[in-house]
Formats: C-alpha cells, structure tokens, sequence
C-alpha cells in the first residue's frame, strides 16, 4: 500500500501487463500506458482521473457497474488497448472462434 | 525518548536508538553488503536519504505521488483463508473469492494464487484441480494473475522424495553420491517444472512464479532457470517471475553452472543476469535478515544490493519484501512502521521497479 500503484482503481494493473509482457522498467511502462490512455504520467495514479478513464474506455472498474466490463471481457479491451497479447485473452478468443 | 529515534530490530522489537547510532548503522550495512558482494556502497547522499527515512516521525511513510510501483505476490490471496501455517487469517472464502477481494477490496496490481502446499511437486499429482482453478477464477479476475509456488527441490531427497538426502550423504564423506543425487533431483525438478507450466499454459495462464528459487542451492537454481528457458520457448505468451529464497546462492553441489557461469555463491546482480539469459520477465532478489542487527543496519544492505541489480537489470527488479527479507523485520505480523520504511527505500534509493 505503501508505494503500490492501487490496481484497478487506478492504473496499477494497466502498467504491470508491460512489465509482463513486454519486461519493461517502471519508468518506460508509465510512459507507455499513459500515452495510450493520453493522460499525464501523474495521472495514473490519481483515482479521481483514472476512475472515469477506466469507466470510458470500458476496461474494468474498481466498483461494480451493472453491464460493464470485468474479468475477461476487460482483459480483452485491456490487450487491444494496449496492444499486447493476453495469454488468456488469447486462449478465450480461440474458444470463440476469433 | 529525547534525542532517540523510534526504530525496530530485525526480528521486529522495537527499540529508540540515537540518531549517531542509525546513522553508523546504515554505514555498518551499506559496507556489509558492498564488501560480500564486491558492489558500490552507497553514497554519502542516499546514506542520509535513508536516515531521513528512517527518522520520520510518522509510523506510516510512503514515496511520493507518481513514485509508485508495481507490486506483485506469492499467493497473498490464500491469507484470507489459510491458518496460521501461511500467516493466515482463516476466513471461510474460496480461493476465488479471496482472489477477488484482494484485486478489487484490496486494490493489487497483480494477483496470484497458488496451491496451499506451495510446492510444485505437490501440484503435478492435483494439476488437474489447479488448473480448474486457475482457469475459472481467470475469467473473472481483470488484473494480471499468476499462479506461484516453490521449486523447492529439498522435496525430492529423502525421506520426502525419491533420491537420498545430500544432507546426510555429505557428513558421511560420500561427497560424489551427494553430487549425483542433486543432479538427478535437479533434472527431475526441471522436468515437474515444465510439465506444470506447459500444463497452465494450456489454460491461458497469464503468469507463472517460481518463489523461493535456490532455496536447495544450486542445483535448485539450475531446475528453475533450464524450466524457464524451455517454459519461454513453448509458451511465449505466459510471463514469468522467478523469486529467489536469500541473497546468495548456496553450493550445496558447487560446480553447478549455467551457460558457463557457476552459480554457487552468486548474488542479486549477478543472478538477475542469468534469470534475464533463462528468458524470465520479472525478476525477486531476497536479502537476507539479521535479526541481532537494527532495521537501519538491514534496510541499508538490501537497498545497496538492490540499487546495484536494479542497475545492471535488463528486466524489471520486484525486491521481496515478505517476513525476513529486504528489511523487513523477521516476525509473522510485520509492524507496519518497518514494512512501509523498507518499501519507500528500496523504491526511492534502490530504484526498484516493483515490490
């Protein structure tokens, strides 16, 4: 809690799946999701943004919407938005079909 | 206390100590770590960002607002439900639910869950179960999720495993037949290993963490990092972590190498540098705890450790931060005052790109 980023009420998830995915350090990762979300890097862990951020471009949200996107259809905007590949996003997409 | 600072030993006591004494401490630290590892102490600047840190007033300290990193974990989510075995709370929820709570109510960056044993030679015989889990919590968790446990090749030696113990082979002089063993454990490990991250990936596994690697010595070291590089190979798509179990690697065999470096006796910054070789994505240096020595004094060897892997790190660097590891007290239910100074250093001064 100390130092953590505050997951997906903010933008902690968003910046852990480029180090995931793409090993990248924290300073680069910030960078790159903020300007996919075109926000300040300061931005990202600023919840009074990120809240209506996240709840714009539908990728999951931190209090539970009625319709919106959560677990795996949010992953999935989450790998687009990002243009990153989601192991599970991808195994749910051969399921489908797509 | 006038004129004392309020501060922890490594095994959690608390204690008020002068502020020349903390300050000797961090420079006791600093110069332990330098010397063992033959790395750069800190510099005079960070040894006083470091004071600063440990001298504030406050119990709770925190980095400052766009300092902040990401934090991933060794099954934390279990902590709801298991005993005190696990430093459980022993909640009636189910892994997905606690799952669920720690990403949404707890707000992590990342989640992860892991069989209760922790062990992967524990999981292959109930992989089935695990993936079960995995698969089904998956696609109702958002944040990015992992599943963790230990290579922990001890398990493989006797009377727990197959092969006789190197431990009761050695005091007997059979030094050969305790080198054989670890290699047979080894490349037995290496193949669990494999089949378990093969078999995760088959389910869309986002994460794998290998926890507490080495904690049987070098042998151990090489199972995991011969898995992670034959893991990234069939499964691209899946990230791995590999956490280690103390700052340095035991030679329990000693000529154990891989890609011609020896691994016995390597520390963080030379073992991220083969972690990064094996393919791994993340990257957990342990550092060990003196519980006879201050916070300061412990605080100031891990951040000197993980200043100089963060430097030489291709990938990014989650320092451990669990019970008895990077400066955080040896003691089940770390006092918070300690767990959030260790954090803020080795972010601000260690670099760190995660805990």
């Amino acid at each position: 809690m100390a130092s953590a980023m505050g997951g997906i009420r903010t933008a902690g998830d968003l910046v852990a799946w480029m180090q995931m995915t793409r090993k990248m350090k924290i300073d680069e990762a910030k960078t790159y999701v903020a300007d996919k979300l075109g926000v300040e890097l300061i931005a990202l862990t600023d919840e009074e943004i990120m809240r209506q951020v996240r709840e714009d471009l539908d990728i999951g949200i931190i209090t539970s919407v009625s319709g919106s996107a959560k677990g795996i259809a949010a992953k999935w905007k989450i790998a687009e938005l990002l243009d990153i590949d989601i192991n599970s996003v991808n195994h749910f997409r051969a399921k489908v079909g797509i | 206390m006038p004129n004392k600072i309020m501060c922890r030993m490594g095994d959690g006591e608390r204690v008020w100590l002068p502020a020349e004494q903390i300050k000797e401490d961090i420079l006791r630290g600093t110069r332990d770590a330098a010397e063992r590892a033959k790395i750069p102490e800190l510099t005079e600047e960070e040894c006083e960002r470091l004071f600063d840190i440990m001298a504030d007033p406050s119990k709770v300290v925190s980095v400052s607002p766009g300092e902040e990193v990401i934090v991933t974990d060794d099954a934390v989510s279990m902590l709801f439900y298991a005993d005190q075995e696990n430093s459980g709370q022993g909640i009636p929820m189910s892994r997905t639910q606690s799952l669920l709570a720690y990403e949404r109510a707890c707000a992590a960056d990342t989640i992860s869950m892991g069989h209760t044993d922790y062990s992967f030679k524990q999981v292959k015989p109930i992989i089935n179960y695990e993936t079960q889990e995995y698969y089904n919590a998956s696609q109702m968790t958002t944040a990015p999720f992992f599943y963790g446990s230990q290579p922990n090749m001890g398990l493989y030696f006797q009377p727990d495993g197959p092969y006789p113990n190197p431990a009761e082979l050695l005091p007997q002089g059979k030094i050969s037949e305790a080198l054989e063993a670890q290699e047979i454990a080894m490349e037995h490990l290496s193949a669990d290993l494999i089949y378990i991250g093969k078999e995760m990936n088959g389910v869309g596994c986002e994460g794998l963490n290998f926890d507490t690697a080495a904690s049987a010595g070098d042998a151990d070291f090489k199972a995991t990092l011969q898995a992670v590089e034959k893991l990234k190979a069939l499964a691209p798509g899946m990230s791995i972590i590999v956490g280690m179990s103390s700052e340095f690697v035991m030679g329990m065999h000693g000529d154990i190498t891989y890609k011609g470096k020896r691994l016995a006796g390597i520390y963080p910054h030379e073992q991220v540098k083969v972690v990064e070789e094996a393919g791994a994505d993340i990257f957990g240096p342990a550092i060990n705890v003196n519980t006879s020595e201050s916070i300061p004094w412990n605080l100031a060897r891990a951040v000197t450790f993980v200043k100089e892997t963060v430097a030489v790190a291709g990938i990014p660097v989650h320092p451990n931060v669990g019970m008895g590891v990077c400066g955080v007290p040896m003691f089940e239910v770390p006092p918070v005052d300690a767990v959030t100074r260790a954090s803020k250093s080795l972010v601000q001064i260690g670099k760190a790109d995660g805990l």
